[in-house]
Parts: C-alpha cells; structure tokens; sequence
C-alpha cells in the first residue's frame, strides 16, 4: 500500500530524513519509534504534504501513485489520514459540520453522493460512541477549549468517521492520561482490519501495550536504523535509545551515505 | 509547495468585480464648492425655500468645522474644492418620468450589476430606487406600494410631492451641525430615497436602493430619511458599487430612521464600494451617518450591516432608544482586506426604561488591511431597567493585518445591566492544513471559516440578500490564502 523509497526530506531548510526505506502493506500496523529530532513528524508530515516540509530526493507511492505529487487534500481524499500530535482549533465551526465537510469532500471526490444532515448526524453520533464523545462535544467548535485528552480521542474520532486506507498517528499518546490512551487505543484498534494499514508513531512503549504492532522501526538521524518485531519495542523500554545510538555510531564508519 | 507566506500573501489577489465605467452623458457642476453651488444644485432640483435655506445654513456651520482626526484611519488631506458636488445622468431636467424615458445605458449598467430595473425582470417582492451618481433614475413596484399607503420614491420627488413630512422629519435625527461630514452632505446633498409608511401598515414588501457612483471626480451626497408611523414595520436595503478608479473618491451619506410607538424598521445595508486596488491605490471615502431615532414607546430599529468594500469606511450606525421598551440593534461584518482601512460601530444611546441594545459586530482583517471597532453604549439616569450586550470578534488573516477594539461605557443608572465580550482570533496556516487534511480545499476552509464566523450576523439579513452577501464575502476574501 505504501512503498518509500530512500526519502530525503527537508523541515524548513534543515534535512531531516536520509534515505527513508519503508514498505506497509494492507492489514500491517507499523510502529516508528525513536528519540526526539530522530524525523518522526517529519516524516509524517512529508507523507501527508504539510507546507514547509519538502522532499528533496526519493519516492513515495500509495496504492502505485505519486504521493508526493498530490496535494495534501488530494492525499487525504485518496485515503491518507494524519492524526496530528497537535490538533488544530477551528472557533466558530460545530465539530459536527466540519466532520460532514470533510465526509462530503471526500464522498464527491470518489463519486459519493454527500449527505445530507438528516443522514449523517445518527450515523455520526453511533461513531462518536467509540470515543466516548457525546453530544455536547459534538456541538462544540473543533477542538476549541478542548482538553489535550479531548483533542487526541477528536483525531481518532475524525479517523473513525473518514475511514482512512492509511492512518498514520503522530505522537496521539502523548500528553494522555492512562484512561484517555484507553479510550484512543479502543478507537484505533476498532478500525483494524485487512484493508487498512497504520502507522503508529510514538517515543514510547506504552501506547503499544494496548495496539499490537506487526513491525517496530527504530528511527535515528532521518533513517530506519533497526526493525524487528513487537519485542523490539520492549528492548527500547528496557535500555531506551542509548544502544542503538551506539550500534549506529559503530557502523557509521563502514556506510556510505 | 508553496511557502507559508506566500500563501497568506495569495489571499489579497481578489479582483473587484464591479469596476466597469458606463459611457453615460453627465450634466456636472463645476468643480468646487461655495454658496453658488449650492444654489445651482438647489436650482436643478426646483426645490423650495425653504430646502435652500437649509442648505444655505448647513454650508455657513460647515465652513467653520474642522475635519475630525479623532478616528483610527489615515488618508492624505481631502482637497473639498477639488470635487464635483454635482452629476447627473443624462437630462438636464428632474429624474425621468417613467422606465421607458431612462437611458438604455443606465438600464445596462444597473442590470450588470444584477440589479434588473425593467418591469418583467424585477426582483420579485422587492421595490428598487436606483441611484447613479446623484440622481435617482428609477423606482420601482411604486404603483403596489401606494396601494398599500406607503410612499418609496426618490428624495428629491419626496421634497416636490410631500414638502410636510420632509420639513418635519429632515434633520430630526441627524441635525445638519451634527459632524463634519454629516453638514457637507446638508449643504450639498442631491438624492436618496424616502420612505413613509403609515399607520398600522406592514410594508408589502422589501424596500431596496441601489447606490451607484460612475462619473470621474464627483462625490456622492445622499440622504435617506425613513419614517414608519405608529405600528406599522419596513425592511429596507442598500446595496452600493462604483467603477475602479485611481483616484479616491469621496462619499459621505446621511441616514435618519424614525419609529413612532410599536413601529419597527429593519434597514440592512451591503456595502461594496470600490475599495481601490492591491497597492491601495483609489477606492471610496466612504463618510457616513446612519442614526435612528427609537421616538416611541415599544418601537425597534435594527442595523445590519456588511460592509466589504471601500478604501476607507467610517461610519457608526446608532440607535437613540428615547421611547420606553424600545429595542436597537446593531449586526456588523466589516472586511478590511489589502490596504483597507474600517473604522466602524455603533451608538447605543439608552432615554428611555425598560430599553434593550444588542451589538454583534464581526471584524474581519486581511492583507494589509486594519479593522477598528469604536462603540458607545450610553445609559441615562433616567433609564431605569436598561440592558445591553455587546459582542466585538476579530479575524485576522495572515500576519500584516490589524484588528483594534475601541468600546465605550457611560452609565448613569445603577439598574442597567451591559455585558461586553469581546474575542480575536486568526486563520492560520496551520488551520488550514488541518482542513485539508480533512480533504476540504483551501478555499471552501477559509469560506467555512469565515463564514461561521458571520453567521451570527448574516442570519439577520433578508434571506436573498444573505446569499448575496456570503457570495460577496466569498469573491473579496477569493485567494487570500494558499
């Protein structure tokens, strides 16, 4: 579903990804974990095409097509979804108009027919249920006031609601309460199946407790240093990134990047 | 990938749509202004003495006022000598008779503006006077109204055919010493439109005019004086364009609104003057004076305004509440886009007990544009049991831009209730990725964002002209980002 190619990217004018290699195929949930400025939100917001963030080298295809080429709006209404680490706030936008925005841009573009507010509130208030929103959050504008807990279970209520091909999650653990990672976990792992494929990225271990992992990489100094199974996860707990810093500096030597 | 500021910088690359120039004959004054000008306008009208009088006084205080400073928009020196303080379309004599004597060219120039003056494609349930330059060249729907007892015609016609209601109502609300710009517009004023409503009447329908500058150099001088009798309601509106031109050029209008008891007027303005190019060059001064005049027990007035275009807007709708339980109210979008300058709000003046204001105003501030929101609400000691709130919103887009705040308080009874909320917040780029994200474009993201950001105020437009002014919203605010 998602092939990257040695991607080169640049955050403003630093270069922050060296030479990504990453295969997701559909039903995988791939982990990217790795130490603070190792290119994690880089490379998720490369993938869905934030202004700032360019690609200086490599490719990128969803489903065999240039992502890179499409904007980002075209990306997501191809199926690309990025929960961001940060929600934005919209004042003056219900959360449930904007949801059926972008329900509605996303059905036109794939020939849908859009829905109507008398179709889509039932359907999106049995959605909301996963996330333990109810109805008074639902009237409220997108993430205005919110707490950081409200905003991340928001992103996954939005997941839930587009139905993503590709989900990629930044960061959605961070700043949560262990109630809250529940409730985030419970969305995402409803949303598992065949047909879709997640990348989950995240500093720690702990959101991996409760969404099991098909693949963990381990990313350092814009590259993927290191993949393994769900018991590379729990080796980084253990000993944290030190290790692997070291493991990387010894073979540098020997690369030619 | 386009970089950040180059795509707020995208969103002030809108093109007025308005801007043509119609090659229509003008019968102008000379340039300048003195007492001779004054008669010679007084003269064309065939107006009485006692209009020229008034005129004549308005221009003797004038000449001794000095142009106000105090507010927060900044424009080279107005030379007054400089300006055409009359042109008019065509003949030479008064207005024309009927539709079929209106130049062809005239009838164009309004129909491209979508504002169809021929009977078979009339707006449906809504009277049009159409003003171009300083005359009124059409009315329209006369003969349904006057069934009804309601007289809409043009200002100058209303002088000719009902010399008692203009003597006792002109200058009632708004009194020609009242401001600066206000006694200009007293001394030189051409037309504008008149509206009586009687007794107990409900207007059948819609009163609109339509404003229309076209001729180089002239300034625009209208004066619209509505008066609803007792128990009887009007909605009115107004809708305004001019041609692109280089050079500013000056507009400065009067309104007074009168309700006797249980009366209500509903007066919602669109205003779209030209509001000059990108680098700021040219566009409209746009002066202005609208007060409404609450006379009688239980009687309303309410504002709604949006007000898009013009280099300079200056204008402060005002209710003064002297019956009891009477109601104003105030509804405001101002856009201040490229180098816009919008100095704007309202006068909430409480007499009378019991009386109710409510201030919605929605400032919005793009490109270079600043946006100054200057209010009063005034509570007199004899106003027991007053309540006012008051909402002021800014939305600023892009970084370049101001919004400015300038509410003012005075209440001298200790019952009165006033509320005042106030709020600023931006587009960002950041909201808008987050929109498309969500697959929603950029464009419908900012007009989404824009547009729940009016609502409260387009809600209290006549339903067509809400489309209208949401479209208008749309077009001036087109490209503004990414």
């Amino acid at each position: 579903m998602l092939e990257i190619k040695n991607l080169y990217a640049k955050a403003g004018e630093k270069e922050i990804l060296k030479g990504i290699n990453l295969q997701v195929n559909a039903g995988e949930v791939h982990a990217i974990m790795g130490p603070n400025g190792s290119g994690k939100s880089t490379l998720a917001h490369v993938l869905a095409g934030r202004d700032g963030f360019v690609s200086t080298a490599g490719s990128v295809l969803f489903e065999k097509k240039d992502l890179l080429a499409m904007t980002p709006e075209t990306r997501a209404r191809e199926g690309v979804f990025l929960a961001l680490q940060y929600p934005v706030e919209i004042p003056g936008i219900t959360n449930t108009y904007f949801l059926r925005a972008a329900v509605n841009a996303i059905r036109k573009y794939r020939g849908l027919e859009e829905m109507d507010p008398m179709e889509f509130l039932p359907w999106v208030r049995e959605k909301a249920k996963l996330v333990s929103m109810d109805q008074a959050m639902m009237s409220r504008s997108v993430n205005d006031g919110f707490s950081g807990g409200e905003k991340k279970r928001n992103e996954i209520l939005q997941m839930v609601v587009l139905e993503p091909k590709l989900a990629i999650l930044d960061e959605t653990d961070s700043g949560l309460d262990i109630d809250a990672l529940q409730i985030v976990a419970k969305g995402i792992n409803a949303l598992r199946n065949k047909e879709r494929a997640m990348l989950v990225i995240t500093h720690y271990q702990r959101l991996l407790n409760y969404i099991e992992p098909d693949v963990v990489h381990v990313l350092f100094d814009g590259r993927i240093v290191k993949s393994g199974g769900k018991e590379l996860a729990l080796e980084l707990e253990k000993k944290g990134y030190g290790w692997i810093e070291e493991e990387v500096k010894s073979a540098r030597p020997v690369s030619v990047a | 990938m386009k970089t950040e500021g180059n795509a707020i910088r995208d969103l002030t690359t809108s093109e007025y749509k308005y801007g043509f120039v119609s090659e229509i004959e003008a019968d102008a004054a000379p340039r300048g202004l003195n007492e001779d000008i004054i008669r010679l306008i007084s003269s064309k009208k065939n107006e009485p003495g006692w209009m020229l009088e008034w005129r004549l006084k308005a221009y003797q205080h004038w000449i001794t006022m000095k142009e106000p400073t105090w507010h927060n928009v900044h424009y080279p020196p107005i030379d007054y000598q400089n300006i055409i303080y009359y042109s008019a379309p065509g003949a030479k004599k008064a207005g024309p008779k009927s539709l079929d004597e209106v130049d062809p060219e005239i009838l164009k120039t309004f129909a491209k503006l979508g504002i169809p003056l021929d009977e078979q494609k009339q707006l449906a349930g809504v009277a049009v006077d159409a003003v171009l330059d300083s005359i009124s060249v059409a009315t329209t729907f006369k003969e349904t109204l006057g069934k009804a007892g309601v007289v809409f015609c043009s200002f100058s016609e209303a002088v000719q055919k009902h010399p008692d209601l203009v003597q006792k109502y002109l200058g009632s609300v708004v009194p020609y010493g009242d401001n600066f710009f206000a006694c200009l517009n007293a001394a030189v004023f051409s037309d504008g439109s008149f509206c009586y409503i009687p007794k107990g009447v409900r207007c059948p329908m819609e009163l609109s005019t339509y404003f229309r500058i076209n001729a180089v150099d002239t300034g625009q001088f209208e004066r619209t004086l509505i008066i609803a009798e007792e128990n009887s309601t009007v909605s009115y509106l107004e809708g305004c364009s001019a041609p692109m031109r280089d050079k500013n050029q000056l507009h400065a209008a009067v309104v007074e609104l009168i309700t006797l008891e249980g009366a209500e007027i509903k007066y919602s303005t669109i205003q779209n003057w030209y509001p000059g190019d990108k680098e700021g060059k040219g566009g409209i001064y746009n002066f202005v004076t609208k007060r409404g005049h609450c006379r009688g027990a239980n009687s309303k007035i309410s504002w709604t305004q949006v007000e898009t275009g013009s280099a300079i807007t200056w204008k402060y709708p005002s209710v003064i509440l002297e019956g009891d339980n009477s109601i104003g109210e105030f509804y405001s979008v101002a856009v201040a886009n490229n180098y816009q300058q919008a100095d704007t709000g309202t006068k909430m003046i409480h007499r009378g007990k019991n009386t109710r204001s409510t201030i919605i105003s929605k400032g919005i501030s793009a490109g270079h544009g600043q946006n100054t929101y200057r209010g009063l609400v005034k509570i007199f000691k004899r106003a027991t049991d007053a309540r006012n709130y008051s909402q002021c919103d800014s939305l600023l887009v892009g970084d370049l831009c101001g919004a400015h705040t300038f509410p003012r308080l005075e209440v001298s009874n200790t019952t009165a209730r006033v509320e005042h909320e106030a709020s600023t917040s931006k587009i960002g780029e950041d909201q808008l990725f987050y929109c498309r994200q969500r697959g929603i474009s950029t464009e419908d993201a900012v007009n989404m964002i824009v547009n729940g950001f009016c609502k409260q105020v387009f809600n209290k437009l006549p339903m067509e002209f809400a489309v209208e002014a949401q479209k208008l919203l749309g077009m001036n605010l087109e490209g503004s980002v990414g």
